[in-house]
């Protein structure tokens, strides 16, 4: 009889189902109403007892009756609530109706809760939802090991030095840095060692064209990228970069821009005609001195 | 039985004599049971074969000397780099389709100067310092960027919003226990997405440097051996974060270098001491980057069409093969 099971299970002896902590004894019965271990609430010790439970979204009454005590199988009974909550609440007061007043009303309260918690299940899954991607710890220490060596093969410094060298050699600084006299020693000696087989007159042609304040400089390629563009239009006007220019002008004799003179200097020298031009230049000074 | 004809135990005062030691053929070190007799015969053996190197690296040279002029150039060293496994869609700079190709995807307006690159950063749900710090520094790096602080809002929702005010990049920096360790760029106007893993992140305060912060000016781009055609999109990507036209004054310059798929970004002022000699002084932030995937249109990791996934089985199996 129920309260043997509870003299024995709730107050002396040991029932699995119940947990205490320092202020409370509960009760981890699946079929428990309240969750608390009391007289009232253990569903061991009451042969009446009824409770809410829901599967997979839907809600279901359990009830448990004396008549059934005797097949465990059939112990308790399912009844399946339905989706709207106020018919919901009926059916729990039909099927408890001659029922105590305690469960009836701890059945309803209960059924509450669900419903509440199913509703705010449904409205988090619409809202977007962090999904935790666990690390594994072996690939993570493969890839940071073979990113160390990839750093170290980059060689990152010395990359960017040359990239930036590079881009100084091909003028897309224009006329920022006072370098171009080295860079123009260079280019001749460069085309010292080359052969002049281009024809001079495209290269006279293309000197004229250009202005020498406004220069358009288009990018060289990056190491790869053949797209990647970048103009500038610079105006020179500190006057020490045009007194240079001038004095470049001077010994180059017609050059107008000061990129293109390296690769027409020795050129231009190779031709006779502007050796005469030059001697001529001169001559007419040293008459003029010697006079 | 095998051991019966080797010298005797314990006898660790001197290799004996080699006529003296007799072993069957299919003998090998491993097979002693005696740890002490083991290692022992071990450590003879590695002195029996660097003494062999050794002896044939005394001959090549010896040979090389002899034959003088006539030597064959030296050998390359082999090298990671050396030894890729050849990517069927590298670009060639000459290539026609890839030129077209370019000039008509999505980044075609920016490089055509129509569009002014502006950018927004922002990062997952509550992020904790570091995050916050790098990225008002990532924000000072990249000119016209602005910072905004997500609280919680859908990224699906930000992207048409970042559309109506005209920003053309979207920076997501995902946090993971107050470091940042992934980032999302996605060039907006249903540009693509690209979603990679962060790693090493130095904050500016962390870098040796004694330089002051990064002025205002535009900086340079440097984009390093994107070779394939993925390598080549996503260089498009990150040089389109940048406003077209560098002021040199600024002298400053940001580097994204790939490396066996590896991106590193690294921000600098440079100097030319001479016509040969610049000198580079680091400021800003740095950390690297690895593609996870690449996604057709803005962010949308359901129902989005990718271009490109990491698979780790497929992708990893070759130690020599990359894919940037």
């Amino acid at each position: 009889s129920p309260q043997v099971v509870w003299s024995m299970l709730g107050n002396r002896q040991f029932c699995s189902y119940k947990m205490t902590t320092k202020t409370q004894n509960f009760c981890r019965n699946e079929y428990n109403l309240t969750g608390l271990c009391n007289r009232s609430s253990c569903p061991l010790a009451n042969s009446q007892y009824a409770t809410v439970r829901e599967e997979k979204g839907r809600c279901y009454l359990y009830m448990k009756t004396i008549e059934r005590a005797a097949f465990p199988r059939r112990l308790w009974e399912r009844v399946l609530l339905s989706k709207n909550y106020e018919k919901a609440l009926e059916e729990i007061d039909e099927n408890l109706i001659y029922w105590p007043r305690f469960i009836r009303h701890k059945c309803k309260q209960r059924f509450t809760k669900i419903t509440q918690y199913l509703i705010r299940i449904r409205k988090l899954t619409l809202k977007r939802q962090r999904k935790l991607v666990p690390l594994r710890r072996k690939i993570e220490r493969r890839e940071n090991r073979r990113e160390e060596k990839a750093l170290i093969a980059a060689q990152l410094d010395n990359a960017i030095e040359k990239e930036l060298l590079e881009r100084l050699k091909q003028d897309t600084y224009g006329d920022i840095y006072n370098f171009p006299i080295h860079a123009f020693d260079k280019a001749l000696q460069q085309q010292d060692a080359e052969s002049e087989s281009e024809s001079d007159a495209e290269r006279e042609d293309d000197e004229e064209d250009e202005d020498v304040d406004k220069r358009e400089f288009v990018e060289a390629e990056d190491s790869e990228l053949s797209d990647f563009e970048d103009m500038d239009k610079l105006e020179t006007s500190s006057e020490e970069e045009q007194e240079e220019e001038e004095e470049v002008e001077k010994k180059a004799s017609h050059s107008k821009s000061k990129g293109k003179t390296p690769l027409k200097g020795p050129a231009r020298r190779k031709r006779p005609y502007i050796e005469i031009e030059y001697e001529e230049e001169t001559e007419p000074s040293t008459k003029t001195k010697a006079a | 039985a095998g051991e019966g004809s080797a010298p005797v135990p314990g006898d660790g005062s001197g290799p004996p004599a080699p006529e003296r030691v007799l072993f069957p053929p299919t003998f090998s070190v491993s097979e002693i049971k005696n740890k002490q007799r083991r290692h022992f015969m071990f450590l003879r053996w590695k002195q029996q074969q660097r003494k062999e190197k050794l002896a044939l690296k005394k001959k090549r040279r010896k040979e090389r000397e002899a034959l003088g002029h006539k030597a064959p150039p030296k050998a390359v060293p082999k090298t990671i780099e050396n030894q890729r496994v050849y990517d069927e869609t590298t670009v060639d700079p000459n290539d026609e389709e890839v030129a077209f190709d370019e000039a008509t995807d999505e980044f075609a307006p920016y490089f055509n100067r129509q569009t002014v690159p502006k950018i927004l950063i922002t990062t997952s749900d509550r992020p904790r310092g570091r995050t916050v710090r790098f990225c008002e520094q990532l924000a000072t790096v990249i000119p016209n960027s602005h910072v905004f602080y997500r609280r919680g809002l859908a990224l699906k929702r930000i992207i048409p919003q970042c559309i109506a005010r005209d920003f053309t990049d979207l920076i997501v920096i995902n946090e993971d226990r107050k470091i940042p360790n992934g980032l999302v760029l996605s060039h907006l106007p249903d540009g693509p997405t690209a979603h990679f893993r962060m790693s090493s992140v130095r904050l500016r305060k962390e870098i040796k440097r004694k330089g002051k912060e990064p002025t205002e000016h535009v900086p340079e781009v440097i984009l390093n051996n994107f070779t394939t055609r993925l390598g080549h999109s996503i260089g498009r990507m990150f040089a389109a974060l940048f406003p077209h036209d560098p002021q040199f004054i600024g002298r400053q310059v940001a580097t994204f270098h790939n490396q066996r798929d590896y991106i590193f970004f690294r921000f600098h002022r440079y100097i030319f001491k001479s016509e040969k000699k610049v000198g580079i002084q680091e400021l800003g932030p740095r950390f690297t980057l690895k593609l996870r995937s690449l996604q057709k249109g803005t962010f949308d990791s359901k129902f989005g069409e990718y271009e490109w996934i990491h698979k780790r089985r497929e992708m990893d199996t070759s130690r020599r093969k990359f894919h940037l």
